[in-house]
């Protein structure tokens, strides 16, 4: 695979009047990889995309794309890039070939390359029969693959899309979800969501950020590995003790909890399950729950966002106080 | 340059395809076209002081001079959506990240809106020309004239401009900026008050008394720049305004 560097943030610093949405975020993504980017609502994701397409302006830091630098030259850096914000920036009164032709234009593409652009982008988001229609009337999910189209008609390095997936029924999500992975191939994706296991079918990498910081950065065939292994929460009426749960072949670690509850952890779940439960009945534990824990993915996410999912207790108390 | 012609294109477009831009454009010429015959019934059957005076002095001249009070209520309307919508839409995201400077974005804009403009001054011009079938009229007169609609229209698209950068709601900005094209507009009246210095300034900061000189034919190339002032200042001010606003938000 290619490794050249299609996006280079530098220390972006961006404030809101007193507010520091974003703070001090670095980062480089290479061509060919799809970044997930995960944060709770306010950690600063839109303004991070906003900042790395050229809509906002930075306050320190800088954003280089395909090596040419965002405050340096925009125009030259902005012919790399497309860009759906939350919102797509869609004019209702327009046709979507009217519009799609309007978006190209601003991109500098040619009227001679107009023509096959407007129909491969058209193409790729499934919009063929919906040129001479109002934006205004189309569906919501219609919508936005107008939207998506408009940010790949000129087929950039970069394509940042801001909640792509939002508002479309599950077999439009699984053709944009298709579509993006497609687009990672040769170019660079960067993709903001909120479903984890989006990030999980359709990212090779996946940034946390939080309270504007970057709080986790990696690629996710590592957290791929961990999905593999997991954890499960069970209760017992006649518990045994820790080290007969940690004798059970698989089980990495066992944490013993209050009422009878045990947390174990382990490489491979169908293995463990099984053998868990046969000893169980045969030793009549009296087996009370069995959960499986929540993946990993979803599980880091919480820890590094509210820092502390692990121990519900500590997080009620941290509301009450 | 490309940019500003694609812009341009777009903002026309944009115009036409809501029926403000014709519904505007069929008002302000049903009411011209009322004025226009009550001017004509005047100049057939002159009153007392009105004789002697020509038919471009009387029909064309007294046209244009209502077309002006007209467009001063009509531009913010057209003026109103310029940037206020495509921020309250979020459009103006889709031009933020298009490689496209704000100079470019700010004239194509303007250049668009001139455009309609253009066209209204056309449908304007062609009551008078129509004079031509039946008499002669003194078309130098009659293109000061014209070019100093053409100028007012400038100057009030360039507010409407700048004022709709500042908001994001296009009826907020179609009110300011119809108050301050009507200060604009009388602000003469306050020069009756004051000292001759006083009465000075005011004089010739009102848009109407360089428009006057104009119509009635008194082409003064201090009434041209006074307007040329006045557009690139204000479409000069957008694109401050727009820039300062990106980075304070």
């Amino acid at each position: 695979m290619n490794r050249e560097i299609l996006i280079a943030v530098n220390h972006l610093v961006r404030y809101y009047g007193e507010y520091c949405a974003v703070n001090d975020v670095s980062f480089t993504i290479n061509r060919g990889e799809v970044l997930g980017f995960l944060g709770p609502n306010g950690a600063g994701k839109s303004t991070t995309m906003k900042i790395i397409s050229g809509v906002l302006p930075p306050h320190a830091g800088s954003v280089a794309i395909a090596g040419i630098d965002m405050l340096a030259q925009p125009r030259a850096a902005k012919q790399h890039i497309g860009f759906l914000p939350e919102q797509p920036p869609l004019y209702g009164d327009l046709t979507v070939d009217e519009y799609l032709r309007y978006a190209a234009r601003l991109r500098g593409i040619s009227k001679a390359g107009l023509p096959s652009a407007l129909e491969s982008s058209k193409k790729r988001c499934g919009l063929e029969d919906t040129g001479h229609r109002l934006i205004r009337n189309l569906s919501k999910g219609y919508q936005q693959r107008v939207g998506i189209a408009q940010a790949i008609i000129h087929s950039p390095q970069v394509v940042i899309l801001d909640e792509p997936t939002i508002g479309l029924d599950p077999i439009q999500i699984r053709e944009i979800r298709d579509l993006i992975k497609e687009l990672g191939e040769d170019h660079s994706v960067i993709l903001s969501t909120h479903i984890l296991p989006e990030v999980q079918t359709v990212c090779n990498r996946v940034l946390i950020i939080n309270e504007g910081k970057l709080v986790m950065d990696r690629q996710l065939d590592s957290l791929g590995t961990e999905k593999q292994a997991g954890s499960l929460c069970v209760t017992f009426k006649n518990p045994p003790s820790v080290e007969t749960l940690q004798g059970i072949s698989g089980v990495s670690q066992v944490e013993a909890m209050a009422d009878n509850r045990f947390r174990l952890q382990f490489q491979d779940a169908d293995k463990v399950i099984d053998t868990l439960l046969q000893r169980a009945l045969s030793s009549c534990w009296g087996l009370q729950e069995l959960t499986p824990q929540a993946d990993s993915l979803e599980e880091i996410f919480m820890q590094l966002t509210s820092g502390s999912l692990s121990d519900p207790a500590s997080h009620d108390a941290e509301i009450s106080a | 340059m490309n940019s500003i012609i694609t812009v341009a294109a777009h903002e026309c477009r944009l115009l036409f395809k809501s029926p403000l831009a014709w519904i505007t454009l069929a008002v302000v010429e049903f009411l011209l076209a009322v004025l226009f015959l009550i001017l004509l019934n005047q100049f057939l059957n002159p009153s007392p002081w009105l004789a002697g005076h020509g038919v471009t002095e009387v029909v064309i001249a007294g046209l244009l001079q209502v077309a002006g009070i007209i467009l001063l209520l009509v531009t913010p309307f057209i003026t109103m959506r310029i940037f206020s919508e495509e921020r309250r839409t979020g459009t103006i995201n889709l031009l933020y990240s298009s490689p496209v400077s704000l100079t470019q974005l700010v004239l194509g804009k303007y250049l668009g809106v001139m455009i309609f403009m253009l066209l209204m001054l056309l449908l304007i011009a062609l009551m008078p020309l129509s004079l031509m079938m039946g008499t002669d009229i003194d078309l130098l007169q009659f293109s000061a004239g014209l070019l100093g609609l053409l100028l007012l229209m400038g100057g009030f698209a360039a507010i409407g401009l700048f004022v709709s950068t500042l908001t994001s709601q296009p009826s907020v900005a179609a009110i300011i900026t119809f108050g301050i094209l009507f200060m604009l507009w009388i602000i003469n009246l306050a020069s009756g008050t004051g000292s001759d210095w006083f009465r000075e300034v005011f004089t010739y900061i009102s848009l109407l008394n360089h428009y006057n000189n104009l119509i009635n034919g008194l082409f003064n190339t201090v009434d041209v720049i006074y307007y040329l002032i006045i557009i690139t200042g204000f479409v000069a001010l957008s694109i401050w305004r727009l820039d300062s606003e990106r980075f304070f938000q």
